[in-house]
């Protein structure tokens, strides 16, 4: 789950992560009340769940009242399109305006998982500002890491290692060694899955400040997590993907046109490929999971019918625990209340495969079955083109 | 032979009582494997389908029954707890199907572990299956053949689909083992194409990754470097976007890392005859290890 920056910054406020003053803004007036509290200049910042936002043209400066009214009034309910949300953008509801400040220089700091070790890696590096993936890119040794101890955590010299290793002075160096250690408390306790401060900038009084905050969390953790789930903010999101969750159904929207329905993430991740392989594209990944019931079945293809750019859908379904002839006739069941109105291809394999391939071919209704994996995606894509 | 479980291995399931556990169970028995006890605390002394006891803790169903592999299918929160009440009572083995697990409970977990000498499989795995001998999971048992491919993947479906597949061929299977979905397993591909080099009944493997981190370049490296037996691979979410979790926790791309197609150069550079399809893994298989 991704959170804004306002919120980011207010969980790390509560480890004493060093931030700025700032006020959320949902219409021009407010931006103009809180500029005026907050003095110039001050920094207006779009609040969307999506990287790049300075270079999309979402973070302006503004050194009067009359720019903050002006840049108030551009910003909100604008499709900010950053190099992160793709071509349609993502609606700016709020801002955050934020203190000026004075900028000595600028660095990077991010958590991360390191799967291979099992371990959270803590990174450091001198490009602050700068988009790390690049930075790791082309010059590796930029980045410092160190890697956490479960057992332990964090250690007061390891952050040592990061701060000296930045080549800090030393009363810098001192100063971020609590910033550190503070970012991992919040990282374990939050349940974090990344923590990125980009830019941790050195004011000119030679102060540290998370001039931004990006935090995503952990899914499978949110259960223990209420006060994060609580800052969820479903305007950010696909509605169809929303829908999919509330129905236990794990979808993701992309850009083809024939729809696919699949028992497990791998097989879906297969099929999605296989019809690209034969020469379609996949409008969406939804794996129905493990237990998949008859109302299962139906809402998924609800969501999948759903998406106008859906010309064909192709059912995958291997039956190990879910049962073929419990998904044949959630297929019929959704066919005969939602109506049909573009191709429909089933394969069915493993468990209780014949009484389920009896139970379509007795619907009566226009289902297209399909031999195996491939024969199913060939069928799905030429039934997509001929429509 | 196979490895890590056959006819003698005698298993415990912990969470026999909830629905999945006690689902699963009976297909277990039925498959016939040797299931001798169950674990579900406050419930000592029930007897699961009249025949299997049930104990309040693994310890007390190891000293009672010699169970030495244990499968878990409690829910997610309290996953971690039995990982490690199995990891304490000194089992051979624990095979973890619970999907959903929290990552840092899962990092802790194989921290804990570090040392010990009981394996993981999982968690959010189908199992592992030794054909006619032992069933330990939620895999249909019916689309195995007892035979000598040894089959490791990071899915579920995927891997019947592919097991199903060589089963049609004729070609059966050693041992299938699902290492699981998560970012973070206590088993590796590395650790299972190991065993499957060393075990010789085993005469070739099929591997099946996905996007997400870096085990299938370190099986890459592994076969490269050690195996003689032909492997076959297939890497799915070749289409998948980056950003965005496909399903299992650990199949996302990020910061360009993770790819398809940089698993598949991989697995290429080693020797590993790639399916070019999900439907062809099992041809592929055939083909390649005829040369």
């Amino acid at each position: 789950m991704k959170i804004h920056e306002y919120q980011a910054k207010e969980l790390l406020r509560q480890y004493q992560v060093p931030t700025l003053q700032g006020i959320l803004c949902s219409s021009r007036d407010q931006v103009i009340q809180a500029a005026e509290t907050l003095g110039y200049p001050c920094v207006l910042k779009a609040q969307i769940h999506a990287g790049g936002r300075g270079k999309g043209g979402g973070v302006k400066l503004a050194k009067t009242k009359d720019e903050a009214e002006k840049l108030g009034e551009a910003l909100l309910g604008m499709q900010l399109v950053t190099p992160q949300t793709g071509p349609e953008g993502q609606k700016v509801h709020a801002l955050w305006v934020e203190q000026g400040c004075a900028i000595s220089k600028e660095y990077y700091v991010g958590l991360v998982l390191d799967r291979a070790r099992g371990q959270i890696c803590f990174m450091a590096s001198t490009e602050g500002g700068m988009e790390i993936e690049e930075v790791a890119k082309h010059h590796p040794e930029k980045i410092l890491k160190e890697w956490a101890d479960p057992a332990i955590g964090f250690m007061p010299y390891q952050a040592r290692n990061l701060a000296y290793g930045l080549g800090l002075e030393d009363t810098v160096s001192k100063k971020l060694v609590p910033v550190l250690l503070a970012l991992y408390q919040a990282y374990v306790h939050l349940d974090a899955a990344l923590l990125e401060i980009n830019p941790l900038v050195l004011t000119a009084q030679n102060n540290w400040i998370a001039l931004d905050a990006k935090i995503d969390f952990d899914d499978n953790a949110l259960f223990r997590q209420k006060r994060v789930m609580e800052m969820h903010d479903p305007t950010q999101e696909d509605p169809r993907e929303l829908a999919a969750q509330h129905h236990g159904l794990s979808y993701i929207a992309l850009d083809g046109n024939i729809g696919c329905m699949v028992n497990g993430a791998g097989l879906a991740m297969a099929t999605m490929d296989i019809i690209k392989h034969v020469g379609g594209e996949p409008a969406n990944f939804l794996d129905v999971g493990g237990g998949a019931t008859q109302q299962k079945v139906t809402e998924a293809l609800k969501i999948i019918l759903q998406d106008k750019a859906v010309k064909a859908v192709l059912i995958n379904v291997f039956g190990g625990i879910a049962k073929c002839d419990v998904i044949a006739s959630g297929v019929v069941g959704a066919v005969k209340e939602l109506g049909l109105h573009v191709p429909l291809i089933v394969r069915l394999e493993g468990t209780h495969v014949e009484a389920g391939k009896e139970i379509l071919k007795k619907s009566g209704l226009a289902i297209i079955p399909a031999d195996d994996l491939l024969d199913g995606a060939k069928k799905a894509v030429q039934a997509a083109r001929s429509v | 032979m196979s490895i890590w479980v056959n006819q003698n291995t005698r298993l415990m399931v912990q969470g026999i009582t909830g629905s999945a556990g006690a689902f699963h169970a009976e297909q277990m028995l039925d498959y016939g494997t040797k299931l001798v006890a169950g674990v579900t605390p406050g419930k000592q002394g029930q007897k699961f389908l009249d025949r299997v006891p049930v104990f309040h803790s693994v310890k007390a169903a190891t000293r009672e029954t010699k169970a030495n592999a244990s499968v878990i299918y409690v829910p997610a929160a309290f996953a971690a707890d039995a990982i490690l009440e199995a990891v304490n009572a000194e089992l051979d083995l624990v095979v973890c199907i619970t999907e959903g697990i929290p990552v840092l409970d899962m990092v802790k977990v194989k921290r804990a572990m570090a040392g010990s000498k009981t394996r993981l499989i999982g968690p959010n795995c189908p199992g592992i299956i030794t054909p006619d001998e032992c069933k330990i999971g939620i895999m249909p048992g019916s689309i195995h053949k007892k035979g000598h491919v040894g089959v490791v993947s990071r899915s579920g479906t995927l891997t019947y689909e592919a097991v199903y597949q060589l089963t049609q061929l004729g070609l059966g299977q050693s041992t299938c083992v699902g290492i699981g979905g998560d970012p973070v397993n206590g088993t590796n591909f590395v650790d299972v194409l190991k065993a499957f080099h060393e075990d010789p009944d085993t005469h070739g493997v099929v591997m099946i990754g996905e996007i997400g981190g870096t085990a299938e370049e370190e099986a890459a490296e592994f076969v490269r470097a050690h195996m003689k037996k032909p492997v076959v691979g297939f890497i799915a979410g070749s289409t998948a976007p980056e950003g965005r979790r496909m399903g299992h926790a650990g199949a996302v791309i990020s910061g360009g890392q993770g790819t398809a197609k940089d698993k598949i150069q991989a697995f290429k550079k080693a020797g590993i005859a790639i399916a070019p399809t999900p439907a062809e893994i099992g041809v592929t298989y055939r083909e390649h290890s005829r040369k």
